[in-house]
């Protein structure tokens, strides 16, 4: 639209850079952040997960091609993972990945024109929490508006939900949430209401907590 | 080619390397266009929306069910807060500084006579003891005191 201001401006997701100013290519809300560097972006609603580089996302294991892992994470595309990716892993020490696992790992590559590619380690060789997902749990799709929500920081459902019981969650960026709990239970109460928050409002969640808690 | 030997020094395989380059510029095609300009943009595009709206990092544990992720979050949420809070790493002092300075001054005294000399700590310990009792060791022989400090006596020619 209008003239480039002064110092960086951060382009987001729905804008597009075009000639000296920005299109816009999806439909949605245009939100603003002043302050770190500037940015704009489109806030819209997807349920169908693009592949970008530096998500972080939940991927199943769904073929081993001699070195490398095929990974489904929802897109067009399954993403390859080496079996080097993975912190501590050499050529003799391999990691033990079958076919039908749970990988947490961020993509190294992701454009439409590639086919994208993940690693379980970042830029210093370090895992930081990636990697493979364990044993139990439960693992279900929301929308992507959902995630984005649930990971703002002090998101009031995340917050809400910690204080009923204790529970280990990973969140991807593809829309895929996995919850484990000591129950089974437990654990889809709580997928029950990541679930439900989608729709409902404060008041409603609130009320199905206490409901819960008092239980 | 002779700069590829490894047996050679960096220095001369240099030289050789910029004598085969110029022999081989003029025979190199090149495009006769100007340089395109490019222009300085101050947008940078940015396709994912965790840069954007400040998202957390997606793992996570509570009420302790995995103690390392629990860790995990931490280290990962301060970095992200490293860069908003520069200001202000003073810890709260448990004790005030009245009463750190009152300490220290007792605490240099005790401190330092332990690198006194041997002389002077005598001097020190009959300090202590001037209220005028006598001394008495375990066998209660009275200890005869000294009564000035022993300085060096210049030998007299």
């Amino acid at each position: 639209t209008g003239a480039a201001p002064a110092g960086r401006l951060l382009c987001g997701p729905g804008l597009r850079r075009s000639g000296a100013g920005l299109l816009v290519t999806k439909c949605g809300l245009l939100r603003h952040r002043p302050a770190g560097p500037g940015a704009y972006w489109v806030d819209s609603q997807q349920k169908r997960y693009v592949p970008v580089k530096g998500d972080h996302v939940l991927g199943i294991v769904t073929a081993k091609a001699g070195d490398v892992f095929k990974l489904d994470v929802g897109g067009s595309e399954p993403a390859s993972l080496s079996y080097l990716a993975f912190e501590g892993a050499t050529k003799r020490n391999r990691p033990n990945v079958q076919v039908g696992d749970l990988i947490y790992g961020q993509f190294l590559v992701a454009n439409k024109d590639m086919e994208p590619e993940m690693v379980c380690i970042d830029s210093s060789g370090k895992s930081s929490g990636m990697g493979i997902i364990g044993q139990d749990g439960f693992l279900f799709k929301v929308s992507l508006g959902l995630i984005r929500k649930l990971l703002a920081p002090k998101c009031e459902i995340i917050q809400e939900l910690s204080q009923l019981y204790p529970f280990e969650l990973v969140l991807g960026m593809n829309g895929r949430i996995w919850v484990k709990a000591k129950t089974v239970q437990q654990t889809l109460i709580i997928v029950n209401i990541l679930e439900a928050s989608e729709y409902m409002t404060a008041e409603q969640r609130r009320q199905a907590l206490a409901k819960l808690s008092g239980n | 080619l002779q700069f590829m030997q490894r047996g050679l020094d960096s220095q001369t395989k240099k030289q050789l390397e910029e004598e085969e380059k110029k022999i081989i510029s003029e025979e190199h095609w090149y495009l006769d266009v100007p340089d395109l300009k490019e222009k300085e943009s101050c947008i940078i595009e940015e396709r994912s929306f965790v840069r954007c709206e400040d998202l957390v990092y997606g793992r996570m544990s509570f009420k302790g069910f995995n103690p390392e992720i629990e860790k995990l979050m931490i280290q990962m949420n301060s970095k992200c807060k490293e860069e908003e809070i520069e200001v202000d790493d003073k810890m709260e002092a448990d004790v005030s500084d009245e009463e750190m300075a009152r300490r220290y001054e007792t605490l240099v005294g005790t401190i330092g006579k332990k690198f006194l000399r041997k002389r002077d700590q005598h001097v020190l310990k009959d300090d202590d003891d001037e209220d005028g009792e006598v001394d008495e060791d375990k066998n209660s022989n009275i200890i005869p005191r000294k009564k000035a400090k022993k300085m060096f006596l210049k030998p007299q020619d």
